[in-house]
This record gives C-alpha cells, sequence and structure tokens, in this order.
C-alpha cells in the first residue's frame, strides 16, 4: 500500500503556498504595469494641463478629470461621515451591549448585508431613495450626491462593522473587568477602555470603509445622476456628481482601442489605484503602528 | 457566520448547477447549429430580440445571440470582430469606418427600421409643446427655469443617456446643434447621464422638474411626450408612426445594422429575413417606424 511521506507533503504544500503568495505580488504588478502602459499614453497625448480642467466631455475631446475626481471624493467622504457612527455604533453594539443571542443573530445578517450586491442596493436607490430624497428635501433632482453618499454608507457599514468588532472582540476580557471594578458604568468602560484599547483596529476598519466606497461603480453610476459638474461649495451635495469609477464603466464599451479617450480612461484608472494604494498604506501604517505601541505598553 | 456563509455558499452552487443544466440542454443543438452574435444599440436590444426569437423559431437550426450596451459598444464590437452583426441607432462615424478597412473590411450598411425620438417630460408639468430651438436651449444651459417657457417656477433638470448612445450621439447633432455641422456646442455638464432608458423614464415619471429624451419604442404611457415644431412658425406635432413617415416630426432618424463586409450565409438570409413584410410587420408592435415601400 501507499503510505504518502509526510516530509514530502510537506515540502509540497509548502511550495503550493508559496506560490499562491507570490502570484498576488505577480498579479499586482501586472495589473500595475498594464494600467501604466495604457494609461501613460494620455500624459503624452491629451497632457496634464488639458486632464487637469474642468469639462468633460470626452466624445468632443474635453478631458477634464478635475469634475471626476472630486466627484468621488465628494461621494466617498460623505459616504464615510455617514457609515462610521452607524458602524462603529452596530460594532460596540454586536460587540459590547448586545447579550450572546442577539449577536449571534446580528453578526451573520450584518455580513450578508456584506454580500448583498451593490446593484441590488442601486436599484432600491433609484426606486425608493431618489424620488424620496426629491421630495423630501425639495431638491430638483433626487438624482445627488448624496444619495449615492448614502448608499455608499449601506454598503460600507457592513465592512466597518465586521473589522471593528474583530478588533473590540481582541480586547481583552481583563480591561472591562479592571474599569467594572474601579466602579466605571457600562458606557464609562466602552467610552474609556474598550473603544480606546480597540482604536487601531477601529481606523483600519475606517480605511477599509473608505477603499470600499471609493472603489464603488454599479450603485453610484444608478443614483448620482452621473453629470460631470464641478462640486462648488456644501451645495455640491445635493447636486448631481459623476464619480471617477462611473465615467470608466459606462464608458470603457464605447472607445476605440488606443484612441486618446481610452487613454485618458486608463489614467482616471491609474488616479483610483493610486488613491486606493494611499488609503491602503495608510490603513497598514496606522495598524501596525499601533501594534508595536500595544506591545511596548503590554511588555 | 458560517452557517450564513453555508447559505449563501449553498445557494450559489444550486444557481451554477441550474445554470450548467441550462446549457447542456441547447448545447446538443449548437453542435450543429449556426450562431449569429448581434450586439450593439440599446434603442434596437428589444426588436432585435423579437426579431431572432421570430427567426429561430421558423429555423431552429439558427442561433441568434442579442446583446444591448449601446450604438459604440457594437460597432467597436464589429471592429474587433467579436460580433456578427452590429445594431447601431446612428450611422458609423468616418473613423470607425476607417478602423475597419485597416482591420480589413468594408462594414456594410443595412437601414431596418425608423426610430421617432420623443421629448418627454412629467405629466404634471403644463408645458405642452417645444420648438427645437427651446429644446437646444434647454440642454446648453441657456433656459433654466420651466417659468421662462410659460410653466411653473420649477428649475429644469436635463436628462440624457450616455455617451456610447447613438440616441445621445444623433440628439446632440440634430438637436443640440440643430443639425449645423459648424456648431461645437455640447450638452452643459450640468446634464445628467443615466446608463439606461429605464432610467430615464423613472426619473421623468418621478419628477417634476425633469425634461428627458428617448426613443418612442421605450416611451411608457407614465410621461408626458411634448409636440415639438421645427420653428415657431411650423405647427407643433406628436410623434407617431404617421408624423414620422410623413416628415412632419422634426425628430426620426434610421436604425441600422452593420455587418463585416456584405454578408453571405446565414447572415445574409437572417437580414433578407429582417428586410422582408414578414420581419418588417413585427416593427411597429414594438413601438418603432417599419420601412416604407417594402
Amino acid at each position: 500500500m501507499f503510505k504518502p511521506n509526510p516530509i514530502r507533503i510537506d515540502r509540497n504544500v509548502t511550495y503550493v503556498i508559496k506560490i499562491a503568495g507570490y502570484s498576488c505580488i505577480l498579479f499586482l504588478a501586472l495589473i500595475f504595469f498594464f494600467l501604466l502602459r495604457n494609461g501613460i499614453p494620455a500624459l503624452r497625448d491629451t497632457g496634464l494641463a488639458k486632464l487637469f480642467q474642468t469639462i468633460w466631455y470626452p466624445t468632443e475631446g474635453y478631458f477634464g478629470i478635475l469634475p471626476l475626481l472630486f466627484g468621488s471624493l465628494l461621494v466617498t467622504f460623505t459616504a464615510v461621515l455617514i457609515a462610521l457612527p452607524f458602524g462603529v455604533g452596530t460594532a460596540v453594539f454586536i460587540s459590547e451591549i448586545a447579550p450572546r443571542t442577539m449577536k449571534e443573530i446580528l453578526k451573520p445578517l450584518v455580513e450578508i448585508l456584506a454580500g448583498m450586491p451593490s446593484v441590488v442596493l442601486g436599484f432600491i436607490g433609484i426606486v425608493v431613495l431618489v424620488p424620496f430624497m426629491q421630495k423630501t428635501f425639495n431638491l430638483p433632482t433626487g438624482l445627488a450626491a448624496l444619495t449615492g453618499a448614502i448608499l455608499l454608507g449601506l454598503i460600507a457599514i457592513p465592512t466597518i462593522v465586521s473589522i471593528a468588532e474583530d478588533a473590540l472582540n481582541a480586547v481583552p476580557q481583563s480591561y472591562r473587568q479592571a474599569a467594572i471594578a474601579m466602579g466605571a458604568t457600562r458606557w464609562q468602560t466602552i467610552w474609556g477602555v474598550t473603544v480606546p484599547a480597540a482604536r487601531t483596529g477601529i481606523l483600519t476598519a475606517i480605511m477599509l470603509g473608505i477603499g470600499r466606497t471609493l472603489g464603488e461603480t454599479m450603485a453610484v453610476m444608478m443614483v448620482t445622476g452621473n453629470a460631470a459638474v464641478m462640486p462648488e461649495g456644501l451645495n455640491a451635495l445635493i447636486q448631481p456628481v459623476r464619480t471617477m469609477t462611473a465615467t470608466i464603466a459606462s464608458e470603457m464599451g464605447e472607445v476605440a482601442n488606443g484612441s486618446a479617450h481610452y487613454a485618458v480612461l486608463f489614467f482616471i484608472g491609474i488616479v483610483l489605484f493610486i488613491f486606493s494604494l494611499i488609503i491602503n498604506i495608510f490603513a497598514s501604517w496606522v495598524s501596525t503602528r499601533g501594534r508595536k505601541r500595544a506591545e511596548r505598553i503590554l511588555s | 457566520m458560517s452557517v450564513a456563509r453555508k447559505i449563501i455558499s449553498a445557494s450559489l452552487l444550486i444557481l451554477l448547477l441550474l445554470t450548467a443544466c441550462a446549457r447542456s440542454e441547447s448545447n446538443p443543438n449548437s453542435s450543429k447549429s449556426k450562431t449569429i452574435t448581434n450586439t450593439g444599440s440599446d434603442t434596437i436590444v428589444n426588436l432585435a430580440l423579437a426579431w431572432a426569437e421570430q427567426f429561430q423559431k421558423e429555423h431552429p437550426d439558427v442561433q441568434i445571440s442579442v446583446t444591448g450596451g449601446g450604438s459604440g459598444t457594437g460597432i467597436n464590437s464589429l471592429l474587433s470582430g467579436t460580433t456578427d452583426i452590429a445594431n447601431a441607432s446612428r450611422a458609423m462615424k468616418e473613423e470607425e469606418i476607417a478602423t475597419a478597412i485597416k482591420n480589413g473590411f468594408t462594414p456594410k450598411e443595412f437601414v431596418i427600421a425608423r426610430d421617432a425620438i420623443g421629448v418627454i417630460v412629467n405629466p404634471e408639468n403644463p408645458v405642452q409643446d417645444l420648438t427645437l430651438d427651446q429644446v437646444s436651449k434647454i440642454y446648453k444651459c441657456e433656459i433654466n427655469n420651466w417659468s421662462e417657457l410659460g410653466g411653473e417656477d420649477r428649475p429644469i433638470v436635463r436628462l440624457s443617456r450616455e455617451s456610447n448612445s447613438g440616441t445621445h450621439v444623433y440628439f446632440l447633432e440634430t438637436v443640440i446643434r440643430l443639425g449645423s455641422k459648424t456648431d461645437k456646442s455640447i450638452f452643459c455638464p450640468k446634464t445628467l447621464l443615466l446608463p439606461s432608458s429605464e432610467g430615464i423614464i423613472a426619473e421623468v415619471r418621478d419628477n417634476p422638474n425633469a425634461i428627458g429624451y428617448d426613443g418612442l419604442g421605450y416611451i411608457t404611457g407614465e410621461v408626458k411626450v411634448m409636440g415639438l415644431a421645427k420653428d415657431s412658425s411650423q405647427p407643433y406635432v406628436i410623434p407617431s408612426e404617421i408624423t414620422a413617415n410623413n416628415g412632419t416630426y422634426p425628430i426620426s432618424r434610421n436604425l441600422f445594422m452593420y455587418t463585416r463586409g456584405e454578408p453571405n450565409g446565414v447572415i445574409a438570409d437572417y437580414i433578407n429575413w429582417i428586410l422582408s413584410p414578414e420581419g418588417q410587420s413585427i416593427v411597429s408592435d414594438l413601438g418603432f417606424i417599419p420601412l416604407k415601400g417594402k
């Protein structure tokens, strides 16, 4: 009978895992080179001066990406402002306050919400949220940045809840016991001890929430109206915007390979890539910095 | 958590199996059948589907797969060789034809039906008629309030399809630029570009500030179709099969199919069938205008 050699299995498994790990780096590099190769011609043919203009109408040669850039930033940060209190609040509730049975129900529910296809949310947005916003705030149209931000907030909440809750769970039970022993109320324990102790994890959750929001396409495309106007002042929130992702998604199918428009769309892809890279680097910097500090305290 | 994951993955698996079954049922046919791929204009997609369904009923050995995406998308697929027939609600541009020749074929154009473009508003909007010049000024942001047109004091919200739509290009050239080749005006940036015809209809239905436009085949009874006139001296005309065919309605256009060179075999049969009285008989059921004299 064939008897497997445990050492050989061990070596082979390690080998496979190594390949899987390295391939991830390889794919990332390939994607980045692909983006660069297709997007850099935009700098040469169209030029930075023309790219950083305020009119986007590519079929007639207006390649100003500024309205798209600010549109994305506006929607993303408003969405995070909305998702932040709900996300962290839900995480605190699940981890600190909810009784055990409720926790067992809530956690999977949040994960189902995380798996909800964004096009479904977009559909609900168009049928329910858009007319609601228009009537409630008496807007010219409900297809506005704020509508998109609310939907994106909904999409970001599960990400934030899931990671923040893990961070809160990782806070040693002894911290809470110590706080309560000192006579702190439950609120004082949460606000003064547990949340600060889990701060780095919560910050990571927020950064990943931002990343999720920035990259979201379908839902924003359906509800933000896609008008490439420059956001000006607070009023911009209730006006339509066009995001970078929606622009790429709706225009990529139409462009001729290798045309100026094609290169500019890839250039927008590079800008998006750089944005999410910055967010991810910042998130990992925040979390490693935190870990070192925690280690210092514990040692 | 793990229960939820299991449920999700189980339902995914079932879905996969179901689609696999559906595939395998149709597979035995396709091994000996001829397949036509047909991509492009979202305006035409429903008509193309109806044609494909009818043609397949009569020719069970032919399979026709129809997808939308926009006229630009269809023409690009034709250029890159991923589709046999491109549907377009606008004529091919010169540079697209040049690319085709560079790729080794001369596209062959067929006019397959006509379509009138309706300008639509919310039923609550009291404005009934517009001249083309007024519509043009609305979309250039030179008219910004319905009161300037005799309506209520409401801001105007302009809706359009995305720029990959042939309807968008036709509207830009014929209405906003009023057919002038030298006019370089464009949709003003405040125009909302919606990804689908349904999106435009939904927003016009719900929003009394909105104005939009779409092919007659897509316009439902929930929105109000405006009467249009070439200029204020002409009568205002509501779009219909009759007014589009006798030329009194100012914005109607041809709908096209393009093939890679002169079609042959089953593709030629299909296009000839579409142009035949039998094929044309479906056209008006879908709200389009059949070709005259066929």
